[in-house]
């Protein structure tokens, strides 16, 4: 159900590189978030990790319809965001395990990944809590005249905060270059997105004047790029906002290694989804309209499976950091640190 | 110099910033009407130094009423390469942006191991002693002084807001500015000059020897006010005002009661976890030997302001709370 037609011709379709670059992302979320799953489990990660597994087409059609310098800001599902947007996976996986060599020198952990060198402007812990930032991003390009766009990923769950429509409204007034992005995966932690939303999501934009479309699948990288596509340029435009929601699944539980009270989800649902994996899905697409054989997808697949083998040699070569470096990084000015 | 109010001073170190620096906007609610009185220059439009005329609406940005939202997207900003000047009018309201104060202002660059800045200013101004009761009355800055990684400042003179506020649109860090509006009348000479006044560097409002006062806001002319009166009374009494709270020139106090060995600390906030404790225990750690007598605080009550004047009235420090405070730890009742 598209809410409202893009104006416009429809975007140039992927080049056969693209989309090769997006299987390649969708794997390496899938494969370091099954390894992160591993090592939370171990005790090798301490904490826990929240998993994009599932949801990797949600994640890299979107990511993909951005460029480099653009910006982009998360919520606790939060690796696969920065791995989509282009950040190695070495100091993404030492950040995890809260190493001196992290993106984040060890201080931010999962729940706050942010690699800058990419336009990712920081994960959150705090749902709902990353939306204006991605819109304040927006702002700086505006004032700024410069060409970035700035998208903002959260869930269904913190499509009921009301910050969310704060920022809609002040970034619709001012026809900031911001995609609010809605991961809907139909739960928050246990709470089916039905039970606590009135209405439809991506209807919402229509009370608020700003485009707003629904992605209904997906497990299709290329309906989500498509979608965020037409977002980004109608942004770049200086056509304003847009809210695109997008319907898709997370495959594990709500974080790894817990263990979530009452049974919340039919297992026939869960297994119907499966079925749905969005990287078969798109690896058999690749082969059918004959961009890629399977062989050379075997090989990408063994390419980033090495890939992530890499980044846990490099976690665990890193030292931890030392005692001393949780006393600075706090202002920018160090002899107005409190040690 | 020239003659200027404590509110003119502050319009004037956001002209300087904005003429100086293409990347520091304002953005608040009603600023593009002047409404609060820092961002323009007569009753009308053409009247020369209106702020939207000279800056236009892509710099002077008037915001619907959405306090999260305003402080997000300034934070936002600051981290990509604007250096926002937020205006919140009534300090009561960062509270509806309390999530963004704390989890992303504050947290941002350490979180992400020094990658952000954050070049943001949030002014508010303290509307207490002005029968506005419980809602608008609060001095909410000791809370904000319990959230490491924000600077807070909290300027008692016209020139010490000129270039306190200057300094602080200059600083790549975080910081909120808590104005008086008990003193936005004031007036002195200020400098016409542009001149930034570094942080964590205390003022002496008024040199002595036999009592240390150290006052915060408003606090500060009452505590002047009540060491005149101590004078005529023989005792010499120290004045210190240290403008910023975060960072907080402890040095400066310490020396001050190490030459007095009393101390009185009067502020307007309330009592529990307040800026007056703060520097009560900081000293009783570092010099208690050099104290004669224990350390007063004179402080609001934690009770919610009243609204009626013949309530309010002795809710905060004045000139007589704080000379009974010296005479006691002077020894003198
Ligand atoms: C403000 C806030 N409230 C509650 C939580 C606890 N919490 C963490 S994730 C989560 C569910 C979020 O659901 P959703 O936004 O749909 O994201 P999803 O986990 O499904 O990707 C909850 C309730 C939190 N971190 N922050
Ligand atoms: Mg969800």
């Amino acid at each position: 159900m598209i809410k409202q037609e893009a104006k416009g011709s429809s975007m140039a379709a992927p080049t056969k590189d693209q989309m090769l670059e997006m299987q390649r992302r969708m794997l390496r979320i899938r494969y370091f978030d099954e390894r992160a799953s591993k090592m939370v489990k171990r005790g090798h990660i301490p904490g826990t990790v929240h998993t994009s597994i599932g949801q990797e087409a949600q994640v890299v059609g979107a990511t993909m319809a951005l460029r480099d310098e653009d910006y982009m800001t998360g919520n606790h599902r939060s690796h696969g965001h920065p791995i989509g947007k282009g950040s190695p996976l070495g100091p993404l996986m030492a950040e995890l395990v809260g190493k001196a060599t992290g993106v984040c020198k060890g201080k931010g952990g999962s729940l706050h990944l942010a690699d800058f060198s990419v336009g990712s402007l920081g994960e959150s812990g705090i749902v709902g809590s990353s939306i204006p930032i991605a819109a304040g991003a927006a702002l700086s390009a505006s004032v700024l005249k410069k060409s970035h766009v700035s998208l903002a990923f959260f869930g269904d769950g913190a499509a009921n905060q009301g910050v969310l429509y704060e920022s809609i409204n002040m970034a619709g007034v001012w026809k900031l270059p911001v995609i609010f992005l809605c991961e809907n995966n139909q739960y928050a932690l246990s709470t089916p997105a039905h039970t606590v939303t009135s209405g439809v999501i991506a209807d919402r934009a229509a009370g608020f004047g700003i485009f707003g479309v629904r992605v209904e699948n997906g497990q299709d990288v290329l309906e989500v790029f498509n979608a965020v596509s037409e977002a980004a340029a109608r942004a770049r435009a200086g056509e304003g906002p847009s809210l695109i929601e997008v319907v898709t699944y997370r495959f594990n539980e709500h974080s790894e290694g817990l263990r979530i009270g009452t049974d919340y989800r039919d297992p026939e649902e869960r297994e119907q989804w499966l079925k749905r994996d969005p990287i078969v899905l798109f690896r058999n697409h690749l082969i059918a309209e004959g961009h890629f054989t399977a062989e050379e997808l075997d090989a990408l697949e063994a390419e980033v499976l090495a890939e992530v083998d890499e980044a846990v040699r490099f976690t665990d070569e890193s030292p931890y950091p030392e005692p001393e470096t949780a006393f600075a990084d706090l202002y920018t000015d160090k002899e107005e640190q409190f040690a | 110099m020239s003659l200027m109010s404590y509110l003119g001073a502050i319009g004037a170190a956001q002209r300087e910033a904005m003429d100086a620096d293409e990347r520091v906007i304002i953005i608040g609610e009603d600023v593009e009407a002047n409404v609060y009185g820092t961002t323009g220059g007569g009753k009308s439009r053409a009247d020369k130094g209106d702020f939207l005329q000279m800056y236009g609406r892509d710099r002077i940005r008037n915001t619907p009423i959405s306090e999260e939202a305003i402080v997000g997207f300034a934070a936002g900003a600051a981290m990509t390469g604007l250096r926002p000047i937020v205006d919140l009018s009534y300090s009561s309201f960062l509270y509806m942006a309390m999530d963004q104060f704390v989890n992303q202002v504050a947290k941002n660059r350490y979180m992400f191991g020094g990658q952000a800045s954050m070049p943001v200013v949030f002014r508010s101004a303290m509307f207490y002693g002005l029968n506005t009761g419980a809602h608008h009355s609060d001095r909410p800055y000791p809370m904000f002084m319990n959230v490491p990684g924000l600077k807070i400042i909290a300027p008692s003179s016209p020139s010490d807001a000129k270039g306190l506020l200057r300094y602080a649109i200059d600083s790549d860090d975080p910081v909120l500015t808590f104005e008086a509006c008990l003193l936005w009348g004031s007036k002195e000479e200020v400098s016409d000059e542009e001149y930034r006044i570094p942080f964590g560097k205390a003022r002496i409002a008024r040199e002595g020897t036999d009592v240390t006062v150290v006052a915060i806001s408003s606090s500060v002319p009452e505590a002047v006010a009540a060491a005149d009166a101590m004078a005529a009374e023989g005792v010499s009494v120290e004045v210190i005002d240290p403008r910023t709270l975060v960072p907080m020139d402890t040095r400066a106090i310490l020396e001050s009661v190490s030459k007095t060995g009393r101390l009185v600390v009067a502020e307007p906030a309330h009592r529990t976890c307040g800026a007056a404790g703060e520097i009560s225990a900081i000293v009783s750690e570092e010099i208690f030997d050099a104290l004669k007598a224990p350390i007063i605080r004179v402080t609001a009550p934690d009770m919610q302001i009243p609204f009626s004047p013949a309530l309010e009235k002795q809710m905060y420090p004045n000139r007589i709370t704080i000379a009974d405070a010296i005479r006691k730890v002077a020894g003198l009742r």
